[in-house]
């Protein structure tokens, strides 16, 4: 039960940090390998904010959110877009964007390593425990836990029902004939970038409550966003969301009943699992 | 053979000759120098024969590399070294051959996670292990002087030419090419695209492999964190795209400049290599597609009026 | 009485809710075209491609010289002795025209590497007409160049049955008259072809006998003449306007 329930409590940050990097991959078919680094970035903010000026994380989200947003969107349309451009194929483009964001990620990691230091960074933000069903957990999971499933929620809600999330929808599906009506595919993808990465931040400074980070971590959160898209499906929200919890909870297990260092192990084993029975997805349907 | 082949040849031989003879001629410096871009040489060439047709980015360099220096580490008491070597090449090319089976039948982001996390993966299971049974790293003391590693690492390198020399004439070559191209037209044309893949992704696996471990003792002592480093991977990618992959010599003309340039960053100012790293790969995507290969084609275009 | 090569029976292929081709049988014999028509959407490239191995059929089976090609592999397919074309024509861009011909004779039906293979791709290259433009890069080839390239691969593997996708859609004029003797010269050779087209003109003067096809159905058989005159066949083309 404790292993669940704070399984649970990972999955469901995982679960937004995983549906950042979906929205960037599924709307702008880019494969963003520095999301990672978008996360440390954010949780490096509420980190500062709430060291230097005792903000409140939770607070610090309606600064980080919005630069994050604009940052992804520079980084989209001055360094992505003209490879998409200059793309003579669906696979040219994933090479470029695959060796382009790798690039970015070893430059942030350089970059904040040379602003920042190496160290590791971390503060005590509702660290008392919370009494549930018996046992005790820590509360800035549970603030982290709610706030992913309000955000991840608003934002399903928002591209289920809205217009402009009805056309990200559109374009996820198919981006020639999404144009075909009407659907600005460069806006869209964009858009979609830049609030993937938002999203992604926003995930990062929900870590940051009750993780410790440092520089050169993002490439590990890279990683398991993209075995959870994978394991969920690409471009599948309710799948994304399944697979985060199941990793949220198959980390716990192996790093409580194991050895904690062999928790990317487990992540990788269901990764395996997924490629050799599931390539499509746990609700994807094989194809061909 | 054509008139070409054999002046490739010739030259190939007289440069060989050349790299063989630098610890005659070379400073210990430079002895030291020349290993580390012969071990280079060998992992970004044979890197280069797989993703450069396939366009498969492998980032699993490191995950291969460390395999060997844990044969060498765990063998060396027992057997004698010359056997440890292809011992690790073997291992390689079966571990590669699991991996390939696995990953290689899907799209390419697939293959590049997969990689990129292996080496981590590894040393996870590894330092489990060793936890387990007690043990921490091992120290790999042996006779072999840096000279020796060095030439063992030419004779590799030579062998790993060859090896390319012969792929690009033959039809698993000629498989990989069209693959890299469109794998659908691949498959209609007749070619069993995923034997092909893996076949091919067992070289490197296998290069990778036996290059840590000719490179263990030199060491002395290993452990599953260094054996691992997931930076081994990265630079070997720079290397062989900054030379180009479009022909057999390009990873050679990536590795020189960019050794040296890494050198000088970690001696000036060892913070900088991630950015140095980083900036490298974006150099690579907007300025030189193609690497020094391509740019040296480019030239050839314009004004060597020769094709 | 000639012998069949290819059999096609009671084939049905589903994507997800969407039947594409439903329950379709015909048979190809030696040495003949046979032209397959229909309105777009009716299932023709989902026939081919299921023909070719690009994807299993959900039901039927598809025999070629008694072997059993439903569910095999693509490449098993093309060894097999089935060469293809693509209605969007597929080149190998960073290859040059003689690599993109020898790429179907290296792996194909029968064989061929080496000079051996050299001089067979060279052989077709100047059958089609393209010994001119050799040297080109297939990335400045004309719209009819690159559709012959595919045409020389496709035949360079010397397939059992040759599968055209529409392969004289998009030609001008001067083009088709090429075309259609092109074809009519393979048929004179004694090639299988099945035909994918649109061209009435093409399936007039090449097929043998042809398959109707709406709505992922076979709604006709015959000659090109009796089924064109099928007044079934000819409300299925009236009632779709991209035909
Ligand atoms: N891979 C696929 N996935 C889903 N639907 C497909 C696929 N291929 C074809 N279809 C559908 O099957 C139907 C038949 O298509 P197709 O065989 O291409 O027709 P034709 O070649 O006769 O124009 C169409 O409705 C098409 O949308
Ligand atoms: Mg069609």
């Amino acid at each position: 039960m404790f292993i669940l329930i704070t399984g649970l409590l990972l999955g469901g940050t995982y679960a937004l940090i995983a549906l950042g990097l979906n929205l960037q991959y599924g709307v702008a078919r880019i494969m963003n390998l520095a999301n990672g680094e978008m996360l440390v970035a954010g949780g490096f903010a509420a980190f500062w904010l709430y060291t230097a000026g005792q903000v409140n994380p939770v607070a610090a989200l309606i600064v980080i959110a919005p630069v994050a947003f604009v940052a992804n969107w520079l980084i989209y349309r001055f360094m992505l877009q003209p490879l998409v451009k200059r793309a003579k194929s669906r696979g040219a483009l994933e090479v470029d964007s695959i060796l382009a964001t790798f690039g970015m990620s070893f430059a942030f990691v350089g970059i904040m390593t040379w602003a920042f230091g190496g160290g590791y960074f971390n503060y005590a933000f509702l660290a008392q425990p919370l009494e549930m069903f018996g046992s005790s957990y820590a509360q800035n999971r549970v603030v982290a836990f709610v706030l992913a499933v309000v955000i991840g929620g608003a934002l399903w809600l928002w591209l289920t029902y809205s217009r402009v999330g009805l056309n990200l929808r559109a374009v996820a599906v198919n981006p020639a004939s999404a144009s075909l009506v009407g659907v600005d595919v460069r806006r869209a993808s964009a858009l979609a970038f830049a609030l993937g990465g938002a999203v992604t931040a926003t995930g990062g400074a929900l870590v940051s409550m009750f993780f410790t980070l440092d520089a050169s971590v993002g490439v590990l959160f890279t990683m398991k966003a993209l075995i959870i898209i994978i394991m969920g499906g690409v471009g599948d929200v309710r799948g994304t969301i399944v697979a985060a919890v199941i990793l949220g909870i198959a980390e716990t297990a192996v790093a409580r009943l194991v050895d904690p260092g062999l928790t990317l192990a487990a992540a990788y084993l269901l990764f395996l699992l997924v490629l050799l029975f599931k390539p499509a997805g746990l609700f994807g349907k094989a194809r061909g | 053979m054509s008139g070409t082949d054999w002046r490739n040849l010739a030259i190939s031989a007289a440069l060989l000759g050349l790299a063989a003879l630098l610890p005659v001629y070379g400073s210990p410096y430079w002895l030291t120098m020349g290993t580390t871009m012969a071990m280079f040489v060998v992992l970004a060439t044979s890197w280069a024969l797989f993703s450069g047709p396939t366009h498969y980015i492998s980032l699993a360099t490191a995950a291969f590399f460390g395999i060997g220096t844990f044969v060498t580490g765990l063998g060396f008491q027992s057997l004698p070294f010359w056997v440890l070597p292809p011992l690790a090449a073997v291992i390689g090319a079966v571990l590669a051959a699991l991996v390939g089976l696995v990953t290689l039948r899907l799209s390419g982001v697939y293959f590049v996670i997969f990689t990129l996390g292996l080496a981590e993966m590894v040393r996870q299971v590894v330092t489990w292990v060793q936890n387990q049974t007690g043990h921490r790293g091992m120290y790999v003391l042996t006779s072999i002087t840096e000279r020796e590693i060095y030439w063992m690492l030419v004779a590799l390198g030579a062998l790993v030419f060859l090896a390319g020399w012969l792929i690009g004439r033959s039809r698993l070559g000629f498989a990989l090419r069209i693959i890299g191209n469109d794998e659908t037209v691949a498959k209609h044309a007749g070619i069993d695209t995923a034997l092909a893949k893996v076949a091919l992704f067992m070289v490197p696996g296998a290069v990778a492999a036996a290059t840590g471990a000719i490179l263990a003792p030199r060491y002395i002592y290993i452990e599953p964190s260094t054996a691992f480093a997931p930076l081994l991977s990265f630079q070997v990618v720079i290397m062989a795209l900054l030379g180009g992959t479009g022909r057999l010599w390009g990873p050679v003309a990536g590795v020189i400049p960019f050794s040296l340039l890494w050198e000088a960053i970690t001696r000036q100012a060892p913070n900088q290599t991630l950015l140095l790293l980083g900036i490298a790969f974006l150099v690579i995507v907007y300025l030189l597609p193609g690497g020094f290969v391509g740019l040296w084609e480019r030239f050839r275009r314009r004004f060597g009026g020769r094709t | 009485m000639s012998r069949t090569v290819l059999q096609v029976r009671n084939v049905t292929k589903r994507f997800g809710g969407l039947v594409a081709v439903n329950d379709v049988s015909f048979d190809v014999t030696e040495h003949s075209v046979m032209g397959l028509i229909g309105p777009n959407g009716s299932g023709k490239s989902t026939m081919i491609n299921m023909i070719s191995g690009s994807f299993a059929p959900t039901a039927g089976s598809i025999r070629l010289e008694g072997h059993e090609l439903a569910g095999k592999p693509a490449h098993k397919v093309a060894r097999l002795g089935v060469g293809r074309t693509f209605q969007l024509v597929r080149l190998l861009p960073e290859l040059s025209v003689l690599d993109n011909v020898i790429a179907g004779a290296a792996f194909g039906h029968r064989r061929r590497w080496g000079a051996e293979a050299r001089a067979h791709a060279l052989t077709l290259i100047d059958r089609l007409g393209l010994t001119a433009v050799m040297g080109m890069p297939v990335s400045a080839l004309t719209y009819i160049d690159t559709k012959r390239v595919e045409l020389a691969r496709a035949l360079a593997g010397d397939p059992e049955v040759l599968l055209l996708d529409e392969w004289l859609a998009g030609l001008n004029p001067t083009e088709l008259g090429t075309g259609i003797a092109l074809i009519r010269s393979l048929r004179d050779e004694g090639r299988t072809i099945i035909l994918v087209e649109h061209v009435m003109d093409a399936i007039r003067s090449l097929c043998d006998r042809c398959v109707v096809m709406s709505s992922g159905t076979r709604i006709a058989e015959g000659t090109p003449a009796e089924v064109l005159s099928d007044p079934e066949v000819i409300r299925a083309y009236l009632g779709d306007d991209d035909a």
